[in-house]
C-alpha cells in the first residue's frame, strides 16, 4: 500500500503552489484558483488522515465534505465580486484596483 | 456524547433557531413587501435579533451541563456555557443595531436582502462563540466571512465599496485556507476534531518527542484568527475594507466579526493547548502566549501609530480598532496566569472589554452614518462645528470615543482597567506597562477629533443635521449602555464574566 507520507507530501506540495499562486499573481481570477489549490490540498490531507488513522469513525470524510461545500460557495461569491469589480474598472488587477491607499 | 436528547439539546442553539426564522421570514417580507415599504424588514429583524438577545438572560435559562456532566451538546460540536452566551448577546446586539442604523442608508436601507445577509452574518457570529468542534469552527466562521464579503461590496455600482469586497474576499479566503490546512494537521496528528477531545491526544506518547509538528499547526491557525480580529501582521485590509464598505457594514463588522472571533480563539487556545501540555520538555502555553504578547505590542503600538496621520474618520476608526485588538489580546495573553482565578479573570477582562467595545464603537458609527448620509463627507475636518449644528450628535460622539480611549466615566475606563490588571496578575507588567502608555497616545487621536467638533468653526453651522426617530433610539441605546458599563453596570457585567469563565474552565481534564 502507499504509504501515508506520499499523501501528506502531495499535499504540501499542492499547498505551497497553491500559496505561491497567491502571493505572487496578480489577476484576481488566479488568486482565487491558488485559494482553491490550498483547499483541495486541505483534502487530501483530510481524507489521507482519515483512511490511515480512524477509518472507523466518519469525522475525517464529513469534514471534507464541508470543505468542498464552503469552497463551492465562496468561489461563487467571490466571483461575483470580482465580476462588480470588473464591470466598474475593466480590469481585475490587484494592483489597479487601488482607490484607497494610505 | 451519551444519548441523544432533542429536547435538552435545544436550548443549545435556541438563538440560531430563531435567527434561522428570522431569516426566512425576511426573505419573505422581502419578496411580499413594496419597494418602499422594505425598510420595515430592519424593524421586524432588529426586534427579532434584540428578543433573542434578551433570552439568554431570563433567569433560569442559564446554560446547565448536558447528559454526559460537560457542557457539549450536539455531538460535541456546541458547547453551551455562560461565556457563549455574553458573546452571543454581544453578537445579537450589534446585529439589531445595525440593522436600524442601516434603516436610513442611502441604496442600503430599502434593500431587504441587506437585512437577510446581516442575520445569516449574525447566525455566523452566534455558532462561532458557541463552537467547540474543528468543523463547526470551519462551518462558523465561513457562514460569518461569506455574508461578510457580500455586505462589504454592498453597493455593487459604488467602485470603493466593491473594492473592498474584493480585497477582503483575497485576504479571507487565504486566511481561512491557511487556517484550515492547520486544521487537518490538527485532525492528522489526533485522529479526533472536537477542540475538548484534541488536547488529551496530544498529551500521549506518541507527541513526546517533537513539538514543532504541533506548533507549525498552532501557526496557521493563529493566522485565520489574527485575520480575523486584524491584528498585526495580519492586518493590511482593515483600513481598506472599513474605509470602502457601506458604513453600518463596517460597524457591524468592527464588533460582531472579532467579538466571535475573540470568543473561539480563547475557547480553542484554552481547549486545545491548556497549561498542562508538555511536548517534549517544552510547555506549549508559553509558545503561544508570547505569540498573542508580541501580537498585542504590535497591534497596539502600530494601530495607534498610524492612526495619529489619519484624514477620514472611517480609516481612523480602522487603526483604532487595530490598536483596541492589540489591547484584547493582551487579554488573551494574560491567560497563562498560574491560578485559576487569575486565568478566569482575564477571560472576563477580555469578554467585559468587547462587551464595552461593541456599544462604543456602534455608536461612533452611528453618528458617522448620520453625519456622512447628511453631508457627503467622511473626513475628520469636515466634522469642525458639529457641537454648534447638533450639540447632541457631538455629546454622543464624544462620549463614544472617549470610552473607546478609556476616560471614565464612559464604559472604556473599566474595560482598559480589568485588562491591565489581568495582564499585571499575570506576571506580565511589561506589557500592561506598553498598554498604558498605548492608551495615552490613542487619548491624543481621539481628543483631536473631540477638539475638531467643539472648537473649530465651519460655514455650515446654521444646518443641523436631520436624526430620525429611530435613530434616537439606536443612539439613546447605545449612549445608555456605555455610561451604564462604565458605571453601575461594570462590577456586574465583570463579576457576570468571572462566572462565565468558570464554567469554560469547568470540567476540563487537566487544566488546574
Amino acid at each position: 500500500m502507499v504509504p501515508l507520507w506520499m499523501f501528506l507530501l502531495v499535499a504540501a506540495a499542492l499547498f505551497c503552489i497553491g500559496t505561491f499562486a497567491v502571493l505572487s499573481r496578480r489577476n484576481a481570477i488566479a488568486i482565487l484558483m491558488g485559494v482553491e489549490l490550498m483547499l483541495n490540498a486541505v483534502n487530501i490531507n483530510l481524507v489521507a488522515f482519515w483512511r490511515y488513522g480512524t477509518p472507523e469513525t466518519m469525522m475525517g470524510q464529513a469534514f471534507t465534505a464541508f470543505v468542498m461545500v464552503v469552497a463551492a460557495a465562496e468561489a461563487a461569491v467571490g466571483l461575483a465580486i470580482i465580476i462588480a469589480v470588473y464591470r466598474s474598472r475593466k480590469s481585475v488587477v490587484v494592483e489597479e484596483v487601488d482607490l484607497m491607499r494610505g | 456524547m451519551g444519548e441523544f436528547d432533542l429536547l435538552s439539546s435545544l436550548p443549545a442553539i435556541a438563538p440560531e433557531i430563531g435567527l434561522t426564522i428570522l431569516i426566512f421570514v425576511a426573505v419573505l417580507l422581502d419578496s411580499f413587501l413594496h419597494e418602499s415599504q422594505r425598510k420595515g424588514i430592519a424593524y421586524v429583524a432588529a426586534l427579532g435579533m434584540a428578543a433573542l438577545a434578551i433570552v439568554p438572560i431570563i433567569p433560569g435559562w442559564a446554560p446547565e451541563p448536558g447528559p454526559t456532566g460537560d457542557y457539549l451538546f450536539w455531538g460535541g460540536m456546541i458547547r453551551h456555557d455562560a461565556l457563549a452566551q455574553i458573546f452571543r448577546i454581544m453578537v445579537l446586539a450589534s446585529g439589531a443595531l445595525t440593522c436600524l442604523m442601516a434603516v436610513d442608508a442611502k441604496r442600503v436601507g430599502n434593500k431587504g436582502e441587506f437585512y437577510t445577509i446581516v442575520l445569516v452574518a449574525t447566525l455566523g457570529a452566534s455558532l462561532l462563540s458557541a463552537s467547540a468542534d474543528l468543523i463547526m469552527v470551519f462551518v462558523a466562521l465561513e457562514t460569518l466571512s461569506i455574508a461578510l464579503y457580500c455586505l462589504a461590496a454592498f453597493k455593487r455600482n459604488d467602485s470603493k465599496s466593491t473594492e473592498s469586497g474584493m480585497k477582503y474576499f483575497l485576504f479571507g479566503a487565504f486566511s481561512s485556507a491557511i487556517m484550515l490546512y492547520g486544521f487537518s494537521l490538527l485532525y492528522g496528528f489526533t485522529g479526533q476534531t472536537n477542540l475538548y477531545a484534541l488536547a488529551q491526544f496530544m498529551g500521549t506518547e506518541a507527541f513526546a518527542n517533537n513539538a514543532v509538528p504541533v506548533l507549525a499547526a498552532m501557526v496557521m491557525v493563529i493566522v485565520g484568527f489574527g485575520f480575523k480580529i486584524s491584528a498585526v501582521p495580519f492586518h493590511f485590509w482593515t483600513p481598506d475594507v472599513y474605509e470602502g464598505a457601506p458604513t453600518p457594514v463596517t460597524a457591524f463588522l468592527s464588533v460582531a466579526s472579532k467579538a466571535a472571533s475573540f470568543a473561539v480563539m480563547m475557547r480553542f487556545f484554552i481547549a486545545v493547548f491548556p497549561n498542562d501540555l508538555v511536548i517534549g520538555d517544552y510547555v506549549i502555553q508559553n509558545f503561544w502566549v508570547q505569540f498573542m504578547a508580541a501580537a498585542a505590542v504590535i497591534s497596539m503600538t502600530l494601530g495607534n501609530v498610524i492612526a495619529l496621520s489619519q484624514k477620514n474618520i472611517k480609516r481612523l476608526l480602522a487603526y483604532s480598532s487595530i490598536a483596541q485588538a492589540g489591547y484584547v489580546l493582551m487579554g488573551v495573553a494574560a491567560l497563562q496566569a498560574t491560578t485559576p482565578l487569575g486565568a478566569e479573570r482575564a477571560v472576563a477582562s477580555v469578554g467585559f472589554y468587547l462587551f464595552m467595545y461593541t456599544f462604543s464603537n456602534l455608536l461612533a458609527f452611528a453618528v458617522i452614518i448620520l453625519f456622512s448620509e447628511a453631508t457627503g463627507s467622511e473626513t475628520i475636518a469636515d466634522l469642525a462645528g458639529l457641537n454648534r449644528r447638533s450639540p447632541w450628535l457631538a455629546l454622543t460622539l464624544t462620549i463614544a470615543l472617549l470610552s473607546l480611549a478609556g476616560v471614565p466615566p464612559a464604559a472604556g475606563f473599566f474595560g482598559k482597567f480589568y485588562l491591565f490588571t489581568a495582564a499585571v496578575e499575570a506576571d506580565l507588567v511589561w506589557l500592561a506597562m506598553i498598554g498604558v502608555l498605548n492608551a495615552i497616545v490613542g487619548l491624543y487621536y481621539y481628543l483631536v477629533v473631540i477638539k475638531v467638533m467643539y472648537v473649530d468653526r465651519s460655514e455650515d453651522e446654521d444646518k443641523p443635521i436631520p436624526t430620525s426617530q429611530t435613530y434616537r433610539w439606536v443612539l439613546g441605546v447605545a449612549t445608555l449602555a456605555v455610561i451604564i458599563l462604565g458605571t453601575v453596570g461594570a462590577q456586574v457585567i465583570f463579576e457576570w464574566a468571572v462566572q462565565g469563565a468558570g464554567t469554560l474552565f469547568a470540567l476540563l481534564p487537566g487544566v488546574f
